[in-house]
C-alpha cells in the first residue's frame, strides 16, 4: 500500500514535470491570496467584536430587526453552492465534462439567487429609512447606528465577493466548454472553487453575527 | 513534499453530499439553539463554535485541506494565529484601557 502510494507520487511528480504545469505553485498562490482576504475580512470582524462588546444592548435590539428567514435561506443557498462547485471539480477530474458544466451552472444560479435575496433584504431596510447616514438611522442609539453600518459594509463587501465569484465561475464554464479546463488541466476551476468556498466560510460567520446573536 | 492540485484522490459525489447534509444539519442546530435560547448566556459562544465546525468541514473536505501538504496547512495556521492575536491584543487594550 505504502509502496503503491509512493509509486503514485512519483508518477504524479513526473506527470507534473512533463506537462510543464506548476500545479503546486498555482495552488499555493491561491491560498496566499485567500489569507490576505482572511485578514481583510478579519479587520471588519474585529471592529464588529469591539463595538458589540461596547454596545451589547443596542446590538441586541438592532439584530432583532434582521430577517432570519431570508438569512437562513441565503445560508442554505451558499452551503449548497459550495457542494455543487465541489462536485463540479470532482466531475471534471473524473472526465465527466457535461455533469461538471451542469454543476457549474447550478453554482452560478445559487450565487445569483443569493444576490437577489440580498437585494430584497437591503431594499426592505432602505424603504424603512435604514441606510448609512440616513436621518432615521442617525436618530437612533449610537450602538444601533454602528450595527447597521457594519451590516451594510460587511454584507456589501461580501456581496461583491459573491458577484466576483459568479463571474469567475461563468468564465470557468466557458473554459470548460472550450476544453481549456479538462480532466488533466483543472487548476483554474479548482482555484475558483477555493475562492467560492472561502466566500461561503465568510458568510458562515456573518450569519450568526447579524441574524442569530440577539 | 506538497504534490499539488491534480494529485489528490478524487472524492465521490456521495461523500460531498454527506458533508452538505452535515452542514445543513449544523445550520438547523444553530438556528434552534439561538431561537430557543437553549444555551442561555452562552448562545454567542455556541453560535460561533458551530460556525467554526461548519467552516472546518468546508475547509477540510470541500477545500481538500486534508490532502494538502504541510506548507499550505502551516500557512493557514499562521494566518489564523495572526488574526487571533490581532483580535486578542485589541481586546486587551479595549478591556483594560
Amino acid at each position: 500500500m505504502a509502496m503503491e502510494k509512493e509509486s503514485n507520487a512519483g508518477t504524479a511528480v513526473t506527470a507534473e514535470a512533463q506537462s510543464g504545469v506548476d500545479y503546486t505553485g498555482k495552488k499555493i498562490g491561491m491560498w496566499l491570496f485567500l489569507f490576505t482576504e482572511l485578514l481583510f475580512f478579519g479587520g471588519m470582524f474585529l471592529l464588529y467584536s469591539v463595538f458589540r462588546s461596547q454596545y451589547p444592548a443596542e446590538f441586541h435590539s438592532a439584530a432583532q430587526e434582521e430577517n432570519l428567514l431570508l438569512g437562513s435561506v441565503n445560508t442554505t443557498i451558499l452551503l449548497t453552492s459550495s457542494f455543487t462547485i465541489a462536485v463540479a471539480i470532482a466531475a471534471i477530474r473524473k472526465g465527466n465534462k457535461i455533469f461538471s458544466l451542469y454543476m457549474q451552472t447550478a453554482t452560478i444560479m445559487f450565487g445569483i439567487c443569493f444576490l437577489i435575496i440580498k437585494y430584497f433584504e437591503w431594499s426592505a431596510k432602505i424603504s424603512k429609512g435604514i441606510y448609512p447616514d440616513s436621518p432615521a438611522l442617525l436618530s437612533r442609539e449610537k450602538g444601533e447606528i454602528l450595527f447597521f453600518s457594519l451590516y451594510y459594509v460587511m454584507t456589501g463587501i461580501h456581496g461583491i465577493h459573491v458577484l466576483i465569484g459568479v463571474i469567475a465561475i461563468a468564465i470557468m464554464f466557458v473554459y470548460t466548454r472550450r476544453g481549456v479546463i479538462g480532466r488533466d488541466n483543472f487548476a483554474k476551476l479548482e482555484n475558483t472553487g477555493l475562492y467560492w468556498h472561502f466566500v461561503d466560510i465568510v458568510w458562515i460567520y456573518l450569519f450568526p453575527l447579524f441574524y442569530l446573536i440577539t | 513534499m506538497d504534490r499539488g492540485t491534480s494529485r489528490e484522490p478524487t472524492a465521490g459525489y456521495v461523500h460531498y453530499a454527506l458533508i452538505w447534509a452535515a452542514l445543513v444539519a449544523l445550520l438547523i442546530m444553530t438556528i434552534a439553539i439561538a431561537r430557543l435560547s437553549l444555551l442561555a448566556n452562552y448562545s454567542v459562544l455556541g453560535s460561533l463554535f458551530i460556525a467554526t465546525v461548519k467552516a472546518g468541514l468546508v475547509l477540510i473536505y470541500f477545500m481538500h485541506l486534508k490532502h494538502e501538504g504541510w506548507v499550505v496547512k502551516g500557512m493557514l495556521l499562521l494566518a489564523v494565529a495572526a488574526l487571533f492575536f490581532i483580535i486578542a491584543l485589541t481586546f486587551v487594550d479595549v478591556w483594560y484601557r
